[in-house]
Formats: C-alpha cells, sequence, structure tokens
C-alpha cells in the first residue's frame, strides 16, 4: 500500500516515463505534447488566420486522447491515490521561498500566491498566470518541443537540437528562477 | 476505438507526473535553485533508459505493434529556434512551475487557474503559427 500512499521516488517515476515512451512508440506514435497546443487553434478556427493551421486536426486525434488521459491520471491520482498533499522540499528551498513572501510552502502542490482562484481577478495575478502560460506556448512551438519531446525524446535519440533546446530550457528557468521570480514576488 | 489505448498510456503518464510531484511548483523551483537531485534524477534516468530503447528500436530488436521498425521523427534544426524558443519556454515553465504535461495533469487535480495557463499556452502556440515563417531558425 505503500506504493498508494508514498511519494515515488525518482528512481521508479524516470524509468516509468521512459515506459511511457516505449509504449507510445509500439503504438506508432512518438511521445510529446505540446503539439496538441497547435491542435486547439486548428480546432478553433485558427487555419482562417494562418495556413500554419491549415492541417487535418482528425490526425492528432491520438494525441487529444493522450492529453484526455493525463487530464483523468491527474484526477484520478488526487482522488485515490494521494493521501497527503505535502511535498518534502529541502528546507532551505521552504526558507528562500517564505523570505519571497511564499507562506507554507511544501505544504500542498503548488504555491497559493501563484494558483489561488482569486489570482484570476487581480491584474498581476491573471498576468503572471496568463504569462506564464503563453511563454510555455510560444516557447515550446518555436524551440520544436517541449520537455518530453525534446528532453526525453530528443536527449535520448541523440538529436542535437534537442540539446540546445534543453540548454534554452534552462537559461530560461534559471533567469526566472533566480533573478524573475524576487523580482515578481 | 484504437485510440483508447492512448487514453490510457495518458492516464499512466498523469499518474507518474502526480505520484513523482513532478506536477508541483515546489519541486520545479527546487531543480532550477540545484537544492534536490529529484527532477534532474525522473529526468536523468527517463532519458538513460530511454536512450536503451532507443536503441533497440534502431536496431529492431524492438518493433511496434504491426511489426515495423520504429522510427523516431527528427527534430527541427536551427540555432535561434532552439535556444531562444527554449528560452522563453524556460521562463514560462519555471514561473508556472508546470511544462505542459503537468498543467493537463493539474486540470485532473481541480485546479482552477491552470486553465489560464492553458488558455495562454494556446495563445502562445496561436502566435507562435502566425509568425512562423517571419522569424529567424
Amino acid at each position: 500500500m505503500e506504493f498508494i500512499s508514498q511519494p515515488w521516488p525518482w528512481y521508479v517515476a524516470g524509468p516509468m516515463i521512459a515506459i511511457v515512451l516505449l509504449l507510445m512508440n509500439y503504438f506508432g506514435r512518438g511521445f510529446g505534447v505540446s503539439t496538441n497546443l497547435e491542435t486547439f487553434c486548428t480546432i478553433g478556427g485558427a487555419g482562417k488566420a494562418s495556413d500554419y493551421f491549415k492541417k487535418d486536426w482528425k490526425e492528432q486525434k491520438w494525441s487529444l486522447f493522450f492529453v484526455a488521459g493525463i487530464i483523468l491520471g491527474g484526477y484520478l491520482s488526487s482522488h485515490y491515490l494521494m493521501p497527503t498533499e505535502n511535498i518534502a522540499i529541502n528546507p532551505e528551498t521552504a526558507s528562500e521561498l517564505a523570505e519571497l513572501g511564499f507562506a507554507n510552502a511544501g505544504q500542498s502542490y503548488l504555491p497559493a500566491e501563484i494558483f489561488s482562484t482569486e489570482n484570476i481577478f487581480s491584474m498581476k495575478g491573471f498576468a503572471i498566470l496568463i504569462g506564464a502560460g503563453f511563454m510555455i506556448g510560444f516557447g515550446a512551438r518555436y524551440a520544436g518541443g517541449c520537455t518530453s519531446g525534446h528532453a526525453i525524446t530528443g536527449l535520448s535519440s541523440l538529436q542535437i537540437p534537442s540539446l540546445l533546446a534543453v540548454i534554452g530550457f534552462f537559461i530560461g528557468g534559471l533567469l526566472m528562477t533566480w533573478f524573475l521570480i524576487p523580482l515578481i514576488f | 476505438m484504437k485510440n483508447i489505448r492512448f487514453l490510457v498510456i495518458g492516464s499512466l503518464f498523469g499518474i507518474i507526473l502526480s505520484k513523482s510531484e513532478v506536477v508541483s511548483w515546489y519541486r520545479i523551483y527546487e531543480m532550477f535553485k540545484f537544492q534536490s537531485f529529484h527532477m534532474f534524477g525522473i529526468i536523468g534516468s527517463a532519458v538513460l533508459i530511454s536512450m536503451v530503447f532507443m536503441q533497440l528500436f534502431e536496431k529492431g530488436k524492438i518493433k511496434n505493434h504491426k511489426g515495423e521498425k520504429i522510427t523516431t521523427k527528427e527534430k527541427k534544426k536551427g540555432l535561434t529556434r532552439t535556444l531562444v524558443g527554449g528560452t522563453i519556454f524556460g521562463l514560462g515553465w519555471a514561473l508556472a512551475g508546470a511544462c505542459p504535461g503537468p498543467m493537463f495533469v493539474l486540470v485532473g487535480h481541480g485546479i482552477t487557474t491552470i486553465l489560464i495557463v492553458i488558455l495562454g499556452a494556446t495563445i502562445g502556440a496561436f502566435v507562435y503559427g502566425l509568425l512562423s515563417n517571419k522569424l529567424p531558425n
């Protein structure tokens, strides 16, 4: 039952992600998530604005099922597989976050300072959510993939563009975490 | 419905990302602060084991369900595209504490605000599509 009640260590999660990649490939599809964002645009009629989106979204149906599965997996986990909400983060991280104004760091999956529902109705809160999303979507599509497509699929198949993209992910992530988050919060 | 298999694989992926706390903002913050091995262990071991699978695909030792050789799509090349696009992605990843997979997992966790992040990401992909032939590669 520990498998259900306790968080999974890295050496369980990492190999299982590789198995997800194996299963996707076995069934004839690549492992990646961010292409779906373009499919959403196509379904929403973006083909009228740009030829880039003039595609047959039905060819991506399998991937939409994959995304629906990810949502379902999240639902099943949060309802049946996660008795504890605490994240055992490094105490140093927690005290640094406290100084930045993040109360209760690690006592839930997400900081209320960013993800509480009231944030939708404040200018700053909304700007953070939509801005972060914009950078994720724009950046992933410009780079040609996200963590699953570049960091996992691309690195493991020894592709140079993926190595460059992952270097970029870290440049951006380090800039945000070390310099911008202390300015924003 | 052949696509149901992808729903099942997706659910497995969503459960892995939840149970290993990859969907936690704090885990991403900690990773970029180099204060925990957790995320590096997950991504590193996933890449190493996938590398073995990729070799087996390449050598034809593992074939797809139709018995055909498994090939991996080549990523688009370009120094600007990968580094600049990657950096923009990294900025968003660290701020939201979620990349595209975890974004959808959090919908399943019932987090309303993540829908705004997904909306932003979709707008981002749309703007990229509009500019795609004007941006440097």
